[in-house]
């Protein structure tokens, strides 16, 4: 479970001792799992987590009405496409991006936000609950409407987030081992024209050529990584340091670690100068919209700026994708005068 | 485009289609020859000792399996039989046969197969409820403590296939299914696209590879 735990039972209980010991055990398997793929050891410092799986979801002593809310949290999760045209107006479910459940370090593993929220958000300045966390998610990334807050859909999926975060403390003072996609270091240069043949000899097979993906059965077995059924222009994943660090530590699926990080940067910067769904936030007009959201956002987007290859101007359009508003009503700020 | 794919996938539309539809989208360099199922079911004679005149293949516990071929997409059984004629695919039994196909005749036998109704999968009858239970984790959720990601992840829906790179397993008889895995581990099978299934099967271990096996085998294979 948390890594310092040992320490801190060695003076307890017995019994106490003996069950932090075989969680231990557990996290120190995990971690060798994760260090035989090539990631990192946790630093001295970091907060070591494993969330608690579905299986130990059945044993835990819960109310068996909680039990079945995490259940359809975990089920809204993996399975997001069951609120398209709803909640969803993409191919992405949550489950694409946060890979194993959202549980995975290096994966933005969503327990992390449990215990970190309510908190400042450089995004949308102001400070931000679960809910609203997720409601972003729903907002840029499902290119959607999120569920209203305190609706049953956002209270499983809120019941989902917490569950996977049991055990750890709220407001942890130690950085979270795995948070986040986080990026390795930049190379000196991206390139377009490097990043193509690489998404084509890397990524194509799965995710096409053209960066469709693949749905069978309106279900998404490979998400879209640009174009209309892709997340839009105000998804964290289009900053490219965010991509490169999705990329390099998840992608290709089942061998993460695999490219190197030129390969992973040039990806980026190649997926992040493909057109996708307008931002939200959009004013009408591309430069000013990129004026507004740039020190916050877009400096690490291609948003805005002439692509590479052609010197098309990525986002200036009011292409919403197959979604029939641009801004939903949860999109505002918040004030606390 | 969504909408288009989506009807590539249909079952019923005619084989030439799905064998080119497919093709081209996964980028493969599969030679755009059309196949002819009724050519291919001439061809095909000398592939029924094994395979059966219905495609339904042979689960043989402790033999080499014979996978069941009827409702696999066309595009993925050509592809194997070209890897067996070239040589990136390797068996004793295949590369005689897949030699004597040329591209045309390859192309009817994928198209012959693929358009025959789908077979139930046998060897897993008799498997235990909590081998049964790890197998479907496996196939649906995978095992991330491993690193292990569900079947399902690739093959698709209900692991009945996903397009032409990737082949439905479900219903397909756990000896065949448990040898490919075990070949994929070893090294003596690697024709998949960038060793996408070999860096997976390496991490499980046997009990892995029969519980899933036994679990797909009970899968309903009809295909996607």
């Amino acid at each position: 479970m948390i890594r310092k735990f040992t320490c801190a039972v060695v003076s307890g209980a017995l019994l106490f001792s003996i069950h932090a010991t075989a969680q231990d055990n557990t996290t120190q398997q995990y971690l060798d799992t994760l260090a035989a793929l090539g990631f990192p050891a946790p630093k001295e410092n970091e907060l070591v987590h494993i969330p608690p799986t579905l299986d130990d979801l059945e044993d835990a002593d819960l109310h068996p009405e909680l039990k079945r809310v995490i259940r359809r949290g975990h089920d809204l999760f993996t399975n997001t496409q069951q609120l398209r045209d709803e909640h969803v107006f993409n191919n992405m479910n949550c489950s694409s991006c946060h890979l194993g459940d959202g549980r995975m370090p290096f994966s933005a593993p969503i327990w992390a936000a449990a215990v970190t929220l309510p908190d400042f958000r450089g995004k949308n300045a102001h400070v931000n609950n679960l809910e609203e966390r997720i409601a972003g998610c729903f907002t840029y990334s499902m290119n959607g409407k999120p569920p209203e807050y305190g609706s049953d859909n956002m209270v499983a999926l809120s019941a989902y987030h917490h569950w996977l975060a049991r055990g750890v403390t709220m407001y942890p003072q130690q950085p979270i081992y795995g948070r986040g996609f986080p990026p390795p270091d930049r190379p000196e240069n991206l390139s377009y024209a490097r990043g193509k043949a690489a998404f084509v000899e890397k990524c194509s097979i799965c995710h096409g050529a053209s960066g469709d993906g693949l749905r069978i059965d309106d279900q998404t077995v490979f998400p879209a990584t640009w174009g209309d059924m892709s997340n839009n222009w105000g998804a964290g994943l289009v900053r490219i340091f965010t991509a490169a660090g999705f990329i390099k530590n998840n992608m290709p699926l089942g061998q993460p670690r695999s490219l190197d990080d030129q390969e992973a940067w040039d990806i980026a910067y190649y997926m992040s100068s493909q057109e996708r769904p307008q931002d939200p936030r959009y004013t009408g007009d591309v430069q000013e919209t990129l004026e507004q959201t740039r020190e916050a956002f877009h400096k690490h987007s291609m948003y805005g700026q002439a692509r590479e290859s052609d010197g098309h101007i990525l986002g200036d359009h009011d292409n919403l994708g197959g979604k029939p508003f641009l801004k939903p009503d949860t999109v505002r700020p918040r004030t606390f005068e | 485009m969504d909408a288009k794919r989506r009807k590539s996938t249909v079952r019923k539309i005619p084989i030439i289609l799905l064998t080119l539809g497919l093709a081209a989208y996964s980028g493969l360099t599969l030679a755009e020859v059309a196949g002819d199922s009724e050519r291919g079911a001439a061809a095909a004679v000398t592939c029924n000792a094994c395979h059966q005149a219905d495609g339904s293949g042979k689960n043989i516990p402790g033999g080499e399996s014979w996978p069941r071929l009827a409702g696999l997409n066309a595009a993925y059984i050509a592809k194997q039989l070209q890897d067996y004629k070239s040589g990136t695919r390797t068996n004793a039994s295949m590369m005689p046969f897949a030699s004597m196909l040329d591209e045309q005749q390859i192309a009817d036998v994928a198209a012959y197969y693929a358009g025959l109704p789908a077979t139930p999968g046998s060897g897993g009858e008799s498997a235990d409820q909590s081998m049964l239970d790890r197998g479907k984790q496996l196939a649906r959720r995978g095992d991330w403590s491993e690193y292990i990601v569900s079947c399902a992840s690739c093959h698709g829906p209900d692991n009945r296939g996903a397009g032409a790179v990737f082949p439905g397993i479900a219903g397909q008889h756990a000896g065949y299914i448990k040898a490919q895995l075990q070949a994929w581990q070893e090294g003596t099978r690697n024709n998949d696209p960038q060793d996408l299934m070999g860096s997976i099967a390496r991490r499980m271990s046997d009990e892995d590879m029969h519980a899933v096996a036994v679990w797909l085998a009970n899968q309903n294979s009809a295909a996607n």
